[in-house]
């Protein structure tokens, strides 16, 4: 494994490498095929290079281990807004994720909802391409519209564009308090109907999920104290028609049940084959009777985590749907089969093809993770 | 500015080319006359003007599409234009272009409170957008202080922002989907009301891409519900460096305003003289807005308020009422208008990291010394976008040219503390041959990259964004008609 201990040294590697390279952060996000090629890993571009909590901004190497920025963040009382999934519960990977590797993924979680993606709060970057050559776009500052924004096109290419050496955040206010509003017994549709209801106040609900096997339904709030409490009050009058409200106020429960939320830890270590759709939240009752399987509603219904049986090609079985599926968890014989990634339009798979060769000519950066 | 000059091999063809379009497309959407083209020479950077060889309006996507086809096929340059508000010469036309305006585009497609989220064609103007949900109680969240005249066109273009941006982000942030025509007349569907598109993200990419990849004609925005209330505090300070460092501990202490705007002393003087909204003469002046329940409000300001006595205020305001909210934004809202009053102004737009305010704003004093040029600041605090506005003659001769010279040096500045060239308003013409001073030429060179994958002839409103040295070999291209 080529392990840079440097952009420039990863440059190098780049421009001289005479076949393809499998990039690696932690290695904890395994998902899509697995690719053929020298590992090269970002683990060695460490550490955080700026911080300042009062311009709420973060810049940090590509390798920087994820739970390091979380500690430096923590310290200030901030923390990244999109709060990233820990893919290791679900796909029983072991190592640490590093930064670049969320960005690589735009992984993001239950607070996507609200605060939106990694790619939101992403403000710049630099890369390698597959040339070799060291790119910089956006920068440090959080409002930026200086040449076009390669840093949105970045997050989520999972390292198909460039390698990540440097990546930069906007971070929030970590809050004072939590608190989780929990109605049972709810059927999907009413699930679906009151989960709009709270997104649709001014009550900021920033988590809205709906676990069909628990029977519950699950809404998040955060911020000051006396803010918690009263907007709580005023979303279980709200949503009184729908059931009996009950809330959680306990900071640690309330950070616990939506940490397993986020990382689908229902489904970890569990029989079957794992699936995200990305849907409008109010076609998600009708989604889930197509999927059949176990599943979890998360962003209000806009996206379904399903359990299939082993080597179920779901896509197939939705046929012609608004969305996408993306499958991340199954073994190799079925990742081998099913694409990863829902295929485009043939007009957008051209431009993305476009594109890749541009910035990768000789189609050396994680060749097929995206498009097989 | 430079404007490359016009290709006479187009201006020779100008009646062959404007006769296919009006062949094609409805008979009004066609603008061809001398005297009726010349309403769109323009922007909203007026110091720059050149009326275009034909403007199209078309009223469909289809229509849209219809000429970029002939276009394409006849080499002709086209610029994307919604309502021509740009400050930074974006939808600025040359001799052989022809303009294509969203203008008569402007219905709403959809509403669906349910999935939080409204579909528009592009025309529509940003203040429009909200007006079509606030019945409901909903609206979209970035708010240009152009947002009456501005349309979603332009704003998706420019990745426009607003005041109220901190707490809600930028237009990138807020859009779902869009549908483009490719310059070749290809339409192509991005996104959509679920989250987040599959693939690489191109709607990132088409956001802020100043009309260069694509012209985009429907849009899927989010849409918010309202909050209960808001309200502002205003604060004075005796020094910029102490109004600075209020804003910084502000943010530290958790609080998250929708808005903190700042306003220097000759930004106060001009405004107070125009609009007498009644603010205390001192060095600087913060107004600080929060949302909430009016319980939630009266806990965030009680903490702000904490703050900023720690850094001695020499005026500490909050309103007490609508009608003192209203006289508190009065001026801010009113600050470019006042400017405009007294003198012709220039607009910048750099943005800077928060922690470099008092330095950057002294040195811009130096520089208005050296340069005899007064500049007035108002800006959005709480991200550090800065709005100086540079005061000139534009009657003197050479004035305009002094006073570009300034804008240009300000701009270094804001690199040179590790800032950028614009936050929210765009390239355009305007900084297009600053763009070397942020960044390298392979950075530059990866950019192009993208339109070239988009439009590989660079007839999409070439001659912006990129310095016209960097981007001639492209733009050159022989093109066969
Ligand atoms: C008084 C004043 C205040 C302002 N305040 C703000 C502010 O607070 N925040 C802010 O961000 N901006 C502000 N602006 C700048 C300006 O209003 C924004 O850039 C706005 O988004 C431009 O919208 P428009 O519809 O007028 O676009 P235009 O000026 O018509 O065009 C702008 C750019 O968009 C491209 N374009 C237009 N339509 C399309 C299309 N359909 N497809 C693709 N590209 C297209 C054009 O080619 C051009 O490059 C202000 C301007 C003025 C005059």
């Amino acid at each position: 494994m080529l392990s840079p201990a440097t952009e420039a040294e990863l440059s190098e590697i780049v421009a001289g490498a005479t076949g393809p390279l499998r990039v690696m952060g932690g290695g904890t996000r395994a998902i899509g095929q697995a690719v053929l090629g020298e590992a090269v890993s970002v683990a060695g571009l460490r550490g955080v290079a700026l911080y300042e909590p009062g311009a709420l901004t973060i810049v940090a190497r590509a390798g920087t281990p994820l739970a390091e920025i979380e500690a430096v963040l923590a310290a200030e009382g901030q923390r990244l807004p999109f709060e990233p999934m820990d893919h290791r519960v679900l796909l029983g990977t072991t190592g640490a994720p590093t930064i670049g590797g969320v960005v690589a993924a735009n992984v993001s979680g239950p607070r996507r909802i609200q605060a939106g993606a990694a790619r939101d709060s992403l403000i710049g970057l630099r890369f390698v391409d597959g040339r070799g050559t060291v790119i910089k776009n956006g920068g440090r500052v959080m409002k930026n519209v200086t040449g076009y924004d390669l840093v949105k096109l970045m997050a989520g290419s999972w390292g198909t564009l460039g390698i990540l050496s440097e990546v930069a955040f906007k971070v929030l206010p970590a809050p004072a308090a939590a608190a989780c509003l929990v109605i049972t017994g709810l059927s999907d549709a009413r699930a679906v109907a009151a989960m709009a209801a709270a997104l649709g106040s001014p009550f900021e609900v920033n988590g809205a999920a709906h676990l069909p096997d628990a029977g519950q339904t699950l809404l998040r709030i955060e911020g000051f104290a006396t803010s918690v409490a009263y907007r709580a009050e005023q979303l279980a009058k709200l949503l009184a028609p729908y059931g009996v409200v009950k809330v959680i106020t306990d900071a640690a429960q309330v950070a616990a049940l939506w940490r397993d939320l986020r990382d689908v830890k229902a489904f970890a270590g569990r029989v079957g084959d794992v699936w995200r759709v990305s849907i409008k939240p109010s076609d998600a009752p009708a989604m889930a009777a197509r999927i059949g399987g176990e599943v979890m509603f998360d962003l209000g219904g806009g996206l379904i985590w399903a359990l299939v049986p082993v080597g179920t090609d779901l896509r197939a079985q939705l046929g012609d749907f608004k969305g996408h599926a993306t499958l991340i968890r199954a073994d190799a014989a079925t990742r081998a089969r099913i694409a990863t990634f829902q295929p485009e339009a043939p007009a957008l798979a051209a431009i993305a093809a476009a594109l890749r060769a541009q910035f990768d000519p000789r189609g050396i950066l994680n060749p097929g993770l995206m498009t097989s | 500015m430079d404007m490359p000059s016009p290709d006479t091999r187009i201006l020779s063809r100008k009646s062959r080319i404007v006769e296919r379009l009006a062949a094609a497309l409805p008979k009004a959407a066609v603008i061809h006359d001398d005297a009726e083209v010349r309403a769109y020479e323009c922007d909203a950077l007026t110091a720059y003007r050149c009326p275009p060889l034909a403007v199209v309006l078309p009223s469909s996507t289809q229509e849209v599409a219809i000429a970029l086809q002939i276009c394409h096929a006849e080499g002709v340059p086209v610029v994307p234009r919604g309502s021509g508000t740009s400050l930074a010469g974006g939808a600025l036309p040359t001799a052989d272009s022809v303009i294509l305006g969203v203008s008569r585009m402007n219905r709403v497609l959809e509403t669906d409170y349910d999935n939080r989220f409204i579909r528009v064609q592009t025309g529509r103007t940003n203040l429009s957008v909200t007006g079509a949900v606030e019945q409901d109680d909903f609206f979209y969240a970035p708010d240009p202080s152009s947002q009456l005249a501005c349309a979603i066109a332009g704003n998706i273009a420019m990745n426009s922002g607003g005041a109220h941006c901190l707490k809600y982000g930028v237009t990138t942030n807020n859009l779902l989907g869009v549908t483009m025509v490719t310059m070749a007349g290809e339409i192509l569907e991005i996104g959509g009301a679920h989250m987040d598109a599959g693939g690489y993200d191109l709607l990132g990419v088409i956001c802020g891409s100043e009309g260069q990849l694509g012209v985009v004609t429907e849009a899927t925005l989010r849409i918010l519900p309202k909050p209960e209330g808001a309200r502002p505090v205003l604060m004075g300070f005796d020094a910029n460096e102490v109004a600075g460092a209020c804003v910084s501990d502000i943010i530290k202490a958790g609080v998250l305003p929708v808005a903190i705007e700042f306003m220097d002393r000759p930004c106060i003087e001009a405004t107070e003289a125009f609009a007498k909204a009644g603010y205390p003469m001192c060095e600087a002046l913060l107004i600080v807005e929060v949302e909430g329940s009016p319980a939630e409000i009266d806990e965030q300001l009680a903490l702000i308020k904490q703050i900023a006595q720690t850094h001695n205020p020499v005026a500490l305001r909050e309103a007490q009422s609508e009608d003192e909210a209203k006289r508190i934004w009065l001026g801010r809202k009113s600050a470019f208008g006042a400017m405009g009053q007294i003198n012709d102004y220039m607009c910048l737009d750099g943005t800077i990291p928060v922690s470099s305010l008092p330095y950057v704003l002294r040195r811009i004093g130096e520089m208005s010394k050296e340069y005899g040029l007064g500049v007035a600041n108002v800006f959005h605090a709480g991200d550090g976008n800065m709005h100086p506005l540079i005061l000139f003659d534009a009657n003197k001769p050479g004035d305009l040219e002094l006073c570009e010279a300034f804008g240009a040096d300000i701009l270094k500045l804001c690199v040179e503390v590790g800032g950028c060239l614009t936050g929210e308003h765009g390239v355009g013409i305007e900084k297009r041959d600053l763009m070397s001073v942020q960044f390298a030429p392979e950075d530059l060179e990866a950019q192009m990259r993208v339109k070239d994958v988009f439009d590989p002839d660079w007839l999409l409103n070439p001659a912006k964004v990129f310095p016209l040295a960097t981007s001639q070999s492209r733009r050159q291209r022989d093109f066969a008609a």
